[in-house]
């Protein structure tokens, strides 16, 4: 097919457009990145205008990686990541197949108990004073069990199971399989999909728990990564309360700036090596049960 | 109990109980049902105890609740708290504050999602269409932690490179961050950059679902491409900007806890306080437990309303809605 000008005109147009919204969205991450790995004195002198660093340097790395507090908090935010989501994955697959069984007594008055919820949120104090009742403030399951599951993913999920043909399991039952095995053996591999977007939305969730630990953690040593990072980043001038960075900065020769992008680049790190793997299943998983179902 | 285990039959798996007599069969689907209530068990819990104990916890706006007493002990005084809280001059500022953010929002984030599907879906590259999505996708996954940081970092008056490009190009230091002028446009240009890219999704699913032959008419009688975007795509998708324009209205007292808090200052405290914030300040870091619970439920009570309502009014529509 022949393109007329006016067309060509509106392609070049949109994909100057688009491609200009990619740069306005990719640069302010550039910037921290590269201005991460620049040399302090080079940074210094360029008063930050730098496009592409000419002296490339781990310094910031190092220094980072060497304070416990940053160690500390970035083990406490991998074991949110990997344990927290790994029990949510369980709980809300478990609890979605039981739900997507129609002969399952009491189901609908679950569902309604679960809408509830998505409904009407009791606010801020009550749970807060319930997860100091049971103890757990100051512990890091208090970032675990009170987000244990989600409503909406639960219902999400249950859709997703309800989709599968029943055919394929009732010829497992045929076969002489339990309903465990169906879960396990037809269920759950049919679903790997799913259980891929649920998975990286758990860890995204969990890698950047902040008020949560805001509200439950007092402990520094129990900090995870986000809640020092804010310390390190939102500046003392402008926020009651000093800056960690500005602290650690007095006796090292690092700005305090390349040392703040170094750490923005730790904590945005694993969530851009996992990105690539999940990004083709994660469009599904949003479209599961959204508007049109 | 015979008619109840009739009803079983019905629902239940006609394969295997046909086989079986009618009582194996119920003790079998029973047998086999504890294992489905074994594994919904822990989720119940969940709701049961995290969702639903808080419930009844706010029961606590009603008292002066003192954490030595509890709830059971602690003495009622109705509708005090809330009574104190409309004739505050607070009460004005947090519903002024949360409204307009919430309006800003609708106005100019609200579209834009729409805007970029429109391009997207002109796009006749499709490995350019995938690094596209894959770059504006991005953000939504950055917590609003790194976000306010990378603000701050870009910001900030002293040492932000775009004062510094200010200052080089010969203007003045603007001061972005503690200024009350511009900060409820600075929180919507925030919220645009990191998930306007993702609200894509599901408009451009909705334009994949468009039929071609439209198109193919469509250019039969003469469209451009971008009249055949504004005759035929966006009125194919409208359905889907109504629902989700009313469904956002229903969550218009949401305004996202952690982007205010994180960039609120004492400097625009006055525009940035909102009723989330409020609750924790005086909730949370006051101890005034019970006050600021009547707040959290006035808040909690009218999204409620609001949610109910956008969600009846999508339905009214023609949409199936979410509920």
């Amino acid at each position: 097919m022949k393109l007329s000008l006016g067309d060509r005109i509106f392609d070049t147009t949109n994909i100057i457009v688009l491609g200009m919204i990619a740069i306005i969205t990719l640069y302010p991450l550039y910037y921290v990145f590269v201005v991460s790995f620049t040399d302090p004195a080079e940074y210094i002198q360029k008063q930050g205008f730098i496009l592409f660093p000419e002296n490339w340097t781990l310094a910031s790395y190092k220094y980072l990686l060497s304070t416990s507090a940053f160690k500390n908090a970035t083990m406490v935010s991998v074991f949110l990541a990997t344990v927290g989501t790994a029990l949510s994955l369980v709980v809300t697959a478990a609890m979605a197949y039981g739900l997507s069984r129609k002969r399952l007594q009491g189901r609908r008055i679950i569902m309604l108990m679960i809408l509830i919820t998505l409904l009407f949120s009791p606010g801020l104090i009550p749970p807060y004073l319930l997860v100091r009742d049971l103890g757990l403030i100051n512990s890091i399951w208090s970032l675990i069990i009170p987000v244990l599951t989600s409503g909406w993913y639960v219902i999400l999920m249950k859709s997703f199971f309800d989709s599968i043909p029943v055919e394929l399991e009732e010829s497992a039952v045929i076969d002489g399989s339990t309903d465990i095995g169906v879960f396990f053996r037809i269920v759950l591999p049919l679903s790997l999909p799913a259980l891929a977007a649920f998975g990286l939305f758990y860890a995204v969730a969990y890698w950047n728990t902040f008020f949560h630990a805001v509200l439950y953690i007092n402990d520094h040593a129990k900090w995870p990564l986000q809640l020092v990072l804010r310390n390190m980043l939102i500046d003392s001038s402008t926020q009651a309360g000093g800056s960690a960075a500005a602290e650690m900065m007095s006796e090292q020769n690092i700005p305090a700036e390349t040392l703040k992008m170094a750490a923005v680049v730790i904590a945005t790190l694993p969530i851009l090596c996992v990105y690539p793997f999940l990004q083709k299943h994660f469009a599904k998983g949003v479209m599961l049960g959204s508007v049109k179902g | 109990m015979a008619a109840q285990s009739e009803i079983r039959l019905r629902n239940g798996n006609l394969v295997k109980t046909a086989q079986n007599s009618r009582w194996k069969s119920v003790l079998h689907g029973l047998r086999r049902d504890k294992f489905l209530y074994l594994l919904i068990a822990p989720g119940v819990l969940f709701f049961l105890i995290f969702k639903y104990v808080p419930m009844w916890g706010i029961v606590i706006a009603f008292q002066d609740y003192s954490p030595y007493m509890g709830v059971m002990e602690s003495p009622w005084v109705g509708f005090e708290h809330f009574a104190r809280f409309f004739s505050n001059q607070d009460f004005f500022l947090l519903f002024r504050n949360t409204m307009a953010i919430s309006l800003l929002n609708l106005i100019f984030f609200f579209p834009l999602p729409i805007v970029l599907s429109l391009l997207l879906n002109e796009l006749r590259s499709e490995v350019y269409k995938k690094w596209i999505q894959s770059i504006v996708y991005l953000p939504h996954f950055l917590s609003w932690v790194i976000i306010a940081g990378i603000t701050f970092l870009l910001l900030s008056q002293s040492k932000g490179i775009v004062n510094q490009a200010l200052v080089s190009l010969g203007y003045p230091k603007y001061d972005f961050l503690t200024n009350e002028n511009n900060f409820w446009m600075l929180l919507t240009i925030q919220n645009s950059w990191k998930e306007a890219g993702w609200g894509t999704i599901i408009f451009l699913a909705a334009i994949a679902g468009v039929d071609p032959q439209l198109y193919e008419a469509a250019k039969m009688d003469g469209a451009s491409r971008l009249r055949q975007a504004w005759h035929v795509t966006l009125p194919a998708i409208r359905s889907v900007i109504v629902v989700l324009f009313i469904l956002r209205l229903g969550h218009i007292m949401d305004v996202g806890f952690e982007q205010v808090f994180l960039m609120m200052n004492g400097a625009v405290s006055n525009v940035a306080d909102v009723f989330e914030t409020y609750v924790y300040r005086l909730g949370i870091q006051q101890g005034q437990f019970s006050f600021s619970t009547a707040v959290g439920l006035f808040k909690s009570a009218v999204g409620f309303i609001l949610v109910i309502g956008a969600n009846k009014l999508a339905k009214k529509l023609g949409e199936e809605g979410v509920y």
